[in-house]
């Protein structure tokens, strides 16, 4: 069968199995639009929490960068996991016994603030947003190169289904389609590596095949290692970058996880306090999931590129492939500008090179997922269900975004600071409203993509690791401290990190506003810009702590709320308003 | 179980876990992932090198094993000290 026809019927499929879930689990009080009537079982909160969390990112772009980087992608794994670990131990379980709906009403509450509350909504609103674009931009993208419509097409038809199942069902509705999502996702992802793994190292479980033998017995790893030096490039397995960035950078991506409101909110829809911490460790199993396999795809499919376009000696003029000879795979993906083949010295060959001078080849590190299935010669079907699970991870994550964005504006906005004495019914109908307002929004910003679409991990993350994750810990951790202590620590750390990044990436992104040239010569002790929230955090920590010394402790009632977050006990009976 | 002891000691007992977890945290990811990964990578596991395979294995392993040993021994400590839910 055509390709183009399979990947309708696929993606037709699951967009059908999508909608049919939004219909069966519509909401009907705040409660289930919110965080899902608190009912969720904790595997199955895992599973929803896996797949809100693996972004188009995760799925197509990981494994590319990994490719092309080697030992130093490690951050991405070590950050994007490790902060779970900080999520079921310093935040899950006491957010959930909090037993609310929104994550700037527990700070609102906690530091007896409303303007504590605005400040954590507006960096919520900022880094969702941010967050968001780039889902939206996912879904056109794999739309219009895979079922040939146009990007706007592909856009509204992404558009469509997250409405449908976000607006009736909220948060309800959201995890069902999440928990189908993640399957479709984890499955798309998963067989096209097995296939390769065998074709490469004769071993099906990618992990395994990772520290493998290739053909003639030598290991995966070192035949890499030794294939890029004699390119030109450094060895696979070294540190490119220095120490401390890696390690600044890893724990900056480690607590803006565990500070991003669209994560946290999800454990707010488990039963009771034990199954928040269960909760995360599910979730941390269904990300490992693709996690240790992306390394594998990453290796084994650069290991196939650097064969295909070098198959002779690297010393010899030969070695490189002729330009008529390339494969099929390679002239179709030539045709959508993503992978190209510049003849630099005039011999119709193919020369992959680390020097800028002598290299022909530039490949779109996006594509390694996406041509992987065609690289390996799998049947269409799995191509399909490749295409089916990178909009499946799209919009998952869309959709939780969305969810933290909307309930912010008709929990937090409107019942919180605008109209307390709102009924349930109007919240419920608020909520819907904010819903189709914030896709239309994402939407928007989806057409107009603004430049700085790419900077957003180092802003969204910079913005959680500086300003919500130090707030919620010290919320809870140290009774001491007050208002304002939370709200000096937060600004700070929050204007710290924006003015950093801005300073090297120009104000507000915008081309030529920068102060300095982005260079580790002009980094404060050589800290890049996106390793800057670590430092922002710690600043937030720092002026909380000095700020609530000198200033008035915590009212009574505070040290109290503090003292029963400890406790599960009666996590039941916190529910409700 | 009869419950013992007050919140008091159910938090200290808590946070002694915490501090232990997040030392065994610390030293799989960024010790052993990225201070030691130059003198671990003279190391092979087969064809990994040992710091290698802590950054982007290993690491991620230890991480899922760490949430579920805390949320065993929080819940033994939850009936221990007569806080858990019903």
């Amino acid at each position: 069968m055509e390709l183009s026809t399979l990947t309708y019927m696929v993606v037709g499929a699951t967009f059908a199995l999508y909608i049919g879930i939004a219909i069966w689990a519509r909401a009907g009080t705040t409660g289930e639009f919110y965080v899902a009537g608190k009912g969720i079982h904790p595997v199955a909160n895992g599973m929803a929490t896996a797949a809100d969390w693996m972004s188009a990112a995760s799925f197509i772009s990981m494994a590319g960068l990994i490719a092309f980087m080697g030992y130093d992608a490690s951050v991405y794994l070590m950050g994007w996991t490790g902060g779970y670990v900080l999520l079921a131990m310093l935040l899950a379980p006491y957010l959930r016994k909090f037993g609310k709906f929104t994550v700037p009403e527990f700070i609102g509450d906690r530091y007896y603030s409303q303007a504590a509350r605005i400040v954590a909504v507006i960096c919520l609103i900022v880094a969702s947003i941010t967050y968001v674009i780039g889902q939206m931009k996912g879904i056109g993208v794999a739309f219009s190169r895979f079922l040939e419509t146009s990007y706007e097409v592909g856009l509204f038809s992404g558009m469509t289904i997250v409405f449908i199942y976000a607006v009736l069902g909220g948060m309800k509705g959201i995890t069902y389609t999440q928990i189908a999502q993640y399957v479709v996702l984890i499955f798309a992802y998963t067989v096209p590596a097995i296939f390769i793994s065998l074709q490469i190292t004769g071993n099906p479980i990618p992990q395994l095949g990772l520290g493998g033998s290739v053909e003639g017995g030598t290991h995966l790893l070192a035949t890499l290692d030794t294939v890029l030096v004699d390119l030109g490039f450094n060895e696979y397995t070294d540190m490119k970058g220095t120490s401390l960035n890696v390690a600044l950078l890893t724990l900056s991506l480690m607590i803006g996880t565990a500070g991003l409101p669209h994560v946290i909110v999800r454990f707010f829809t488990v039963p009771k306090v034990a199954d928040a911490r269960k909760s995360a460790g599910w979730a941390l199993v269904f990300i490992a999931i693709l996690y240790t396999t992306a390394p594998a795809v990453g290796a084994m499919s650069f290991f196939n590129l650097i064969n295909t376009v070098q198959p002779g000696p690297i010393a010899e003029a030969d070695g490189a492939l002729k330009y008529e000879d390339r494969p099929e795979w390679f002239k179709s993906w030539e045709k959508t500008g993503l992978l190209k083949h510049d003849d630099k010295n005039g011999d119709e060959r193919i020369q992959y090179r680390a020097s800028k001078e002598e290299n022909e080849l530039t490949v779109d590190r996006d594509i390694m997922v996406m041509a992987n299935p065609e690289i390996a010669k799998l049947p269409n079907w799995v191509i399909a269900l490749v295409v089916a699970g990178g909009l499946a991870a799209a919009l998952s994550t869309a959709a939780g975004l969305l969810m933290a964005i909307s309930s912010a504006v008709s929990h937090d906005l409107v019942k919180g600071v605008f109209n307390p004495g709102i009924s349930e019914k109007s919240e419920l109908l608020t909520a819907r409203i904010s819903m189709a307002g914030a896709i239309a929004v994402a939407g928007w910003f989806g057409l107009h993509p603004p430049g700085f679409a790419a900077q957003v991990v180092a802003l969204a993350f910079g913005l959680a690791a500086s300003s919500i994750f130090p707030a919620l810990m010290m919320g809870i951790f140290y009774k001491r401290m007050n208002n304002a202590g939370a709200i000096a620590g937060m600004l700070t750390g929050l204007t710290a990190t924006l003015v950093y990044i801005f300073w090297f990436k120009g104000w507000f992104f915008i081309p030529g506003t920068e102060m300095a040239a982005n260079t580790a010569d002009n980094w404060f002790m050589g800290i890049q810009p996106e390793s800057f929230g670590a430092v922002g955090a710690l600043i937030n920590f720092v002026v909380a702590m000095v700020v609530s010394k000198v200033t008035a402790p915590p009212p009574e009632h505070i040290q109290h709320l503090v003292e029963d977050i400890r406790v599960p006990k009666g996590a039941g009976a916190a529910t409700g308003h | 179980m009869q419950p013992t002891g007050s919140a008091a000691e159910y938090w200290k007992a808590n946070l002694r876990l915490l501090t232990i977890c997040l030392i065994v945290w610390f030293v799989v990811s960024y010790g052993f992932g990225i201070i030691l990964v130059e003198p671990l990578n003279a190391i092979m596991i087969g064809g990994y090198p040992l710091g290698f395979w802590f950054a982007q294995q290993g690491s991620i392993y230890t991480f899922v094993a760490l949430i579920f040993f805390y949320a065993w021994k929080m819940g033994k400590l939850d009936r221990q000290f007569g806080v858990h839910e019903d």
